[in-house]
């Protein structure tokens, strides 16, 4: 399915990327202005654009018609990995203590759910692309750039699980 | 993606703590098949709609801006639990708190451009 959306785009001349969606949305938002990276022709994204309002839909569709609300059947050595940090066992996709009402309310959540995207935002950026376009599109093209790129993401992510996350929770 | 799990923050920490093949799978069998799609697409030189040779930009080379952006970017995906593209299909699917991620992923692109020149590339 991923990779059929991959060549989706590449037949209608676009390459599969979704992290430059943010980039167009800020182009399109008129910030061309203060930053140069953003002066170029957002119209031609359009694809990719179209993809992101799919996914909305496709998220939507899932939970309306598809969802069993069954909680998501994660290991046991994870599950108690994380009652470690006061995340309950799933009950659902995501964990309240993080996208609940209650820890969007609370500073500490709210922080976390920010810093967490602006680090996303700005990573996928700076390493010139997100999960598909480096670990999916880049890694089908046997780039090297990009498996340097997932060894980030790895780096980075293990930072987080293993070093920071004792810290925060 | 949504019936994948993949938009799980649970499955992401799962993935981190490798502690079970379920993403390995989805991003594996997504890359197996892209691996055999672009060698065929490239042996038999097809061509997109417009009848333009579909061409594989080769990314920059360079280690610094794919080591150090990819680090940050993984720290805020293990944190987040979600890349770009599964945020929105969060969205959709009804866990409006990832709005919040999303708005500052933008923000953090906006960042990117407003500094790049002065970062390590």
């Amino acid at each position: 399915m991923i990779a059929a959306i991959m060549f989706f785009l590449l037949y209608f001349g676009q390459s599969f990327g979704f992290s430059s969606n943010l980039r167009t949305i800020c182009a399109a938002a008129g910030l061309g202005k203060s930053a140069k990276f953003f002066d170029f022709n957002w119209k031609s994204q359009m694809w990719n654009m179209v993809f992101l309002i799919g996914a909305i839909l496709g998220g939507f569709i899932a939970r309306q018609y598809f969802s069993t609300d069954a909680p998501v059947q994660i290991s046991e050595a994870t599950i108690s990995d994380l009652s470690k940090f006061g995340i309950s066992a799933p009950n659902s996709l995501q964990p309240d203590e993080l996208f609940g009402l209650d820890a969007v309310l609370s500073l500490k959540g709210f922080a976390l759910l920010a810093f967490g995207g602006l680090m996303v935002g700005f990573g996928s950026r700076y390493a010139g692309g997100c999960t598909s376009g480096h670990a999916i599109s880049g890694l089908s093209d046997l780039q090297i750039p990009s498996l340097i790129a997932v060894m980030g993401f790895f780096i980075g992510g293990l930072l987080m699980t293993y070093l920071i996350f004792p810290l925060i929770f | 993606m949504a019936k994948s799990e993949a938009i799980s923050w649970f499955r992401i920490q799962e993935m981190f703590r490798f502690q079970a093949f379920h993403m390995y799978g989805i991003i594996g069998t997504a890359v197996t098949l892209g691996v055999a799609g672009v060698a065929l697409i490239k042996k038999f030189h097809i061509r997109d709609y417009h009848g333009n040779p579909i061409v594989f930009n080769p990314k920059e080379k360079s280690v610094a801006r794919y080591l150090i952006g990819g680090s940050i970017f993984g720290l805020g995906w293990a944190l987040s639990g979600a890349c770009p593209g599964p945020m929105v299909v969060n969205i959709g699917y009804g866990y409006w708190a990832m709005a919040i991620v999303f708005f500052f992923a933008i923000v953090g692109t906006y960042l990117y451009g407003l500094i790049k020149d002065k970062l390590p590339h």
